[in-house]
């Protein structure tokens, strides 16, 4: 066997491991996810079981069927938890990604005074544990009169992401080249159409990052909305877990079944989104 | 088409000054060029004029308007700037266009003009790529074809040409000067290479720490540079400049070497005058093998140890040793040298140049 067909053995079977590789690691961060699935479509005591039962024995929609079924039938108030997670997500989405584009833009381009210390004093509100803001904030919100309210919600999100939106956001505007928006502006644009038709564009797949991990953190987060909620009137859909534990039992299924429909709006919109994330969109801009 | 005129123009970034109080005049399709070293506030000059940079004092007049707080889309400029600054996401044809788009231009008038700066650039065959498609010197024309398309009172040039390779800096250069001849506006160009200000500009601004040095025709800068610092900018290789003290009508050299003053500098200066004493080199060469060999009418000639010698095929540069110095100069229909060897050499005195020590300013006038 000559040199060259060694090497062309070794270079396939590096690949082969290689791939497998890729696949047990996949696999190991998959594992998780798989297990709720799993778990959504099958008994309790299957769940439960020791040695567990890695491959199903049987398989049903139950669980689905009962969550959407209403009060008393096994059934949570699914819709309305759904409905108050997409407006408390959306908005407060919305509302960081708005100020956080306003805010990063100003750290991007502009010098002012005190400019390193507010940004050194956003980041450091991001090392207080979310949890250990919840009863302050609970204090406030109660004498406010905006717990179990949409806005108190919101607004608590708000602030819980603005500081990573500009960050983020930020760091997208330092890479767009500063001579685009003086070149569009000698073009005829004012300073608002040169960053919308300019600077904007190509900020896009960090505002839409941005977005994506806003939108995350309030669809999933549940320290401060279990502390913050009440009633259907707000309960978001991490919070309306807690409805399948009862005093001495948890619905593992019903739990795993709720997590599922979670699961998939987040996972939808992040594939929507991906597309928009694409990055080395200002190559070619300047020199390079 | 239009007139700028700068007067008294200042810069300031809190107590530093970067420009100050220039005043210039530039005629109707004048093609300027600014020169001088990285921070003598040639760019910072421009932007102003662009308006992309407030001033801090004195007037812009751009074609009889005073334009000092108008932005930029209200000047009728353009600018092609040193990094292109092409729009990533936007064809070639909708760069070209969107100047035009934001002006609310027709759609066929667009079209048209589009087509008009596209054929004058040779960008036909881009007009469908993306900036990032393209190599160096097309995206150089694209950006010079985004500013033909404005049709604008003065185009403004900053540094376009550094990012390019040699090769395709001197066939871009030819470009520039075509297209001028071609648009007949005004233009106002800023680089730090003077060779590109010498052959494009019909006037030279050559500025150095936020003043104007002179302001001139390329031959004027050349032949009769008003400063020390103008000598020693403009020419390729610079001009020889070595301080020396006046003496007896002689030059007297910081090594004890000396050279008769130049006859007409013989009533500008008295003994004990400081003084730079400049010549190019053209203006100092082997014996027999200068520019105006044969015709020239206040030579000295002495005999010189070659130390370096740069061959560059049609002529050689020699350095010859003066004064425990190296002296650069030109030697045309070049003869092998070799270092150490001792060679007549001749000083074209009527050519030399002359500076107060003390203020740099040209003995001349």
């Amino acid at each position: 066997m000559d040199e060259n067909a060694s090497a062309r053995l070794t270079r396939r079977a590096l690949t082969v491991a290689h791939r497998v590789g890729l696949f047990l690691a996949m696999l190991l961060i998959c594992l998780p996810g798989i297990w709720i699935v799993l778990s959504s479509l099958r008994p309790t005591v299957e769940i439960m079981a020791k040695p567990p039962v890695w491959i199903p024995q049987q398989l049903s929609f139950d669980a689905y069927v009962a969550m959407f079924s209403g009060i008393g039938k096994g059934g949570i108030p699914v819709l309305d938890y759904f409905r108050n997670s997409l407006i408390i997500s959306v908005s407060s989405t919305a509302i960081a990604v708005a100020i956080g584009m306003a805010g990063g833009y100003a750290f991007a381009r502009y010098r002012f005074r005190g400019k390193s210390g507010m940004f050194l004093g956003l980041m450091l509100t991001r090392t207080v544990p979310g949890i250990a803001m919840s009863l302050p904030l609970f204090f406030v919100y109660a004498r406010l009169g905006i717990i179990d309210t949409h806005f108190g919600m919101i607004l608590a999100y708000v602030a819980l992401n603005i500081p990573f939106t500009i960050w983020l956001i930020d760091g997208f505007f330092r890479q767009v080249p500063k001579d685009l928006a003086e070149a569009a502006q000698i073009d005829g644009c004012t300073r608002w159409q040169a960053f919308w038709q300019v600077e904007f564009p190509l900020a896009r797949p960090g505002i839409a990052s941005a977005a994506i991990f806003a939108f995350l953190t309030c669809w999933n987060e549940f320290a401060l909305a279990s502390q913050l909620t009440r009633s259907v009137n707000s309960k978001t859909l991490p919070v309306g877990l807690l409805d399948y534990t009862a005093e001495f039992t948890i619905d593992w299924r019903g739990m795993c079944a709720l997590a599922v429909v979670m699961i998939i709006p987040a996972l939808t919109l992040t594939y929507i989104v991906q597309k928009h994330l694409v990055g080395g969109l200002t190559s070619g801009a300047v020199k390079g | 088409m239009a007139t700028v005129s700068l007067k008294n123009l200042t810069k300031r970034y809190g107590n530093i000054g970067i420009v100050h109080g220039i005043d210039l005049e530039i005629a109707d399709r004048e093609f300027i060029a600014l020169v001088g070293p990285s921070g003598c506030g040639k760019s910072t000059t421009l932007r102003m004029i662009a308006g992309l940079e407030d001033i801090s004092g004195g007037d812009i007049d751009i074609g009889g308007r005073v334009v000092n707080d108008l932005p930029p889309r209200s000047r009728n400029i353009s600018m092609v700037f040193q990094s292109y600054a092409l729009y990533p996401h936007m064809t070639v044809r909708e760069n070209l266009g969107f100047s035009l788009k934001i002006a609310g231009a027709a759609k066929d008038d667009m079209d048209r003009r589009v087509a008009e700066a596209s054929a004058i650039l040779g960008l036909d065959e881009l007009l469908e790529r993306r900036p990032s498609q393209l190599s160096g010197g097309q995206r150089q024309r694209v950006a010079m074809g985004r500013a033909i398309v404005r049709d604008p009172d003065v185009f403004l040039f900053d540094e376009p040409l550094s990012n390019l390779d040699a090769k395709l800096r001197t066939q871009m250069r030819t470009e520039i000067k075509k297209l001028h001849a071609k648009v007949k506006s005004t233009v106002i160009y800023v680089t730090h290479d003077q060779v590109e200000a010498m052959t494009l500009a019909d006037r030279i601004v050559i500025m150095r720490s936020g003043h104007i040095e002179q302001v001139g025709t390329p031959d004027e800068v050349f032949s009769r540079p008003a400063t020390r610092f103008v000598a020693g900018f403009i020419g390729s290789p610079p001009m020889n400049l070595h301080e020396a003290t006046v003496s007896d009508g002689r030059l007297v050299f910081s090594g004890g070497d000396s050279l008769p003053l130049p006859g007409q500098f013989k009533s500008k200066t008295s003994a004990g005058d400081k003084v730079v004493f400049g010549i190019r080199p053209d203006d100092f060469y082997p014996t027999g093998h200068g520019l105006s060999s044969g015709g020239e009418t206040e030579v000295h000639r002495v005999e010189l140890p070659v130390s370096i010698t740069e061959p560059l095929g049609n002529e050689t540069l020699v350095f010859a040793e003066f004064n425990g110095t190296d002296w650069v100069s030109r030697m045309l229909n070049p003869k092998p040298l070799k270092a150490g060897d001792r060679i007549g050499m001749s000083f074209d005195l009527s050519r030399a140049h002359l500076f107060s020590a003390e203020t740099g300013k040209s003995l001349r006038n």
